[in-house]
């Protein structure tokens, strides 16, 4: 009896400590590859030439159900020039997909217009849904350059709603979804335009997403 | 499951591994992340070493254990190595291959479930020497490797048109080249990438292999120059 417990404890001893020794190990590569990946794709939204600041370390989290359909805290990155302000990317999720969450990063430059939106990850059916990634189709890039009166507020929706956007036929709950999500983003960027910039930052986030997990 | 007796040769462990007790073919264990991450090669090639590479630690480390463990204390030891490799499998394709993981997702943690595993462990692995379960642990690995990207490519091709799709999340940026297109503005065939192409792909090979096998057996008799023994051959596979 004693000998089993001490044999089943010996194994669990052992195989605990290589799964910690396999973590120390692989901690800080792990998330240096999850800091590229996610540069990757803030760099897709806001080109690395706009900004000359360390988006990571000028970081903000935020919660808004209402707006940007999160109910925990979602990061907000500033990318400053020389200082001044130059855009917020803030990260919105769009919770009426055809198959859940679509999670979406928006480019907002300090005018309010918008610099980009790429979907950094969704469940849309592949093949149909799914050409809001750029390597499908140009879709995503119809919101470039667009701000909330451009067009009118009441035209953000898609064509078949009666609004401006485009959409494929046969998969329309997808772009609904998203452009419904990216014109309440706009909307909470109006209203929390100051305080998005001059909130004080997070510092090392990475670190911090690393321990979260 | 066919018993595998102590005898062995490792040639027959392989082959056993590979083709006639192939775990997607004929043991059909292990479909869920087979169905499920077949929709393209490169996806099913990721899943399929990581799969291997647990299945060999796991086989290596419970036929070296073999002795010491008591039979009751079995089943939960083997489920703690497994743990534990898969683990380690993870952080690694985490930290080398993170686009990859990225797309794998649960099904990577999930290989932990895969009842191939511990079918191995248990059915082979704790009854013959280290040197018989490793083997036996690449083999089965690779024979379902080779299901999964045989399954890929298939629905890939006729899905999307294209063959390694997406080879830079596992050869690096400079693998673009190997992406293969064969159709240009091919509008894509629904069916074959979501799950019901997996489930009717899988049945295709299936029957292919059965195919294959029942004529290598009847020429097999054939051969033999035995006339009459035409109905035995006739008999399903196993």
């Amino acid at each position: 009896m004693v000998t089993t417990a001490v044999l089943l404890a010996a194994f669990a001893v052992t195989g605990t400590g290589l799964v910690a020794f396999a973590y120390e190990k692989t901690k800080s590569r792990i998330a240096q590859a999850e800091r590229e990946t996610l540069l990757r794709d803030l760099h897709s939204v806001v080109k690395p030439e706009d900004h000359d600041n360390d988006l990571f370390n000028d970081q903000i989290m935020v919660t808004s159900q209402q707006y940007l359909g999160n109910k925990q805290p979602l990061p907000v990155f500033r990318a400053r020039s020389k200082g001044q302000p130059f855009a917020v990317i803030l990260t919105a999720i769009a919770p009426d997909g055809y198959n859940g969450d679509i999670t979406l990063l928006i480019g907002i430059r300090h005018d309010g217009s918008i610099t980009g939106v790429r979907v950094i990850s969704h469940q849309e059916t592949p093949g149909l849904g799914d050409y809001i990634e750029t390597r499908r189709s140009d879709w995503i890039f119809i919101f470039n350059d667009r701000s909330i009166d451009n067009p009118e507020r009441k035209y953000w929706k898609v064509k078949r709603d009666g609004g401006y956007f485009d959409q494929v036929t046969g998969a329309t709950i997808t772009p609904r979804a998203i452009v419904k999500a990216v014109a309440k983003a706009l909307e909470y960027y109006a209203l929390n335009k100051d305080t998005l910039y001059t909130a004080p930052g997070v510092t090392l986030a990475g670190q911090q997403r690393n321990d979260a997990e | 499951m066919t018993e595998t007796s102590r005898n062995d040769s490792l040639k027959k462990i392989s082959l056993d591994g590979l083709w006639r007790n192939n775990t997607g073919l004929v043991q059909l264990l292990g479909l869920c992340p087979l169905l499920a991450v077949s929709n393209t090669v490169i996806n099913a090639l990721g899943l399929g070493i990581a799969t291997t590479l647990v299945l060999a630690g796991s086989n290596t480390t419970v036929s070296a254990i073999r002795h010491i463990v008591r039979p009751e204390l079995r089943i939960p030891v083997f489920v703690m190595i497994i743990a534990c490799l898969v683990t380690i499998v993870e952080y690694l394709t985490k930290a080398f291959f993170h686009d990859l993981f990225l797309i794998l997702g649960i099904f990577l943690p999930l290989i932990t479930t895969n009842c191939v595993i511990i079918a191995r462990a248990e059915a082979f692995a704790s009854r013959n020497p280290v040197s018989h379960a490793f083997v036996d642990g690449v083999m089965m690995g690779l024979g379902f490797t080779a299901v999964l990207v045989v399954l890929g490519a298939l629905r890939e091709i006729i899905g999307k048109g294209t063959l390694f799709g997406d080879a830079h999340l596992m050869f690096g940026e400079n693998a673009h080249w190997m992406t293969i297109t064969f159709m240009k503005d091919y509008d894509g065939f629904l069916l074959a990438i979501l799950p019901p192409g997996a489930f009717i792909g899988l049945g295709i090979l299936i029957a292919c292999k059965n195919y294959i096998d029942r004529h290598a057996r009847q020429r097999a008799l054939l051969a033999k120059q035995k006339p009459g023994a035409e109905s035995k051959a006739a008999q399903p596979v196993t």
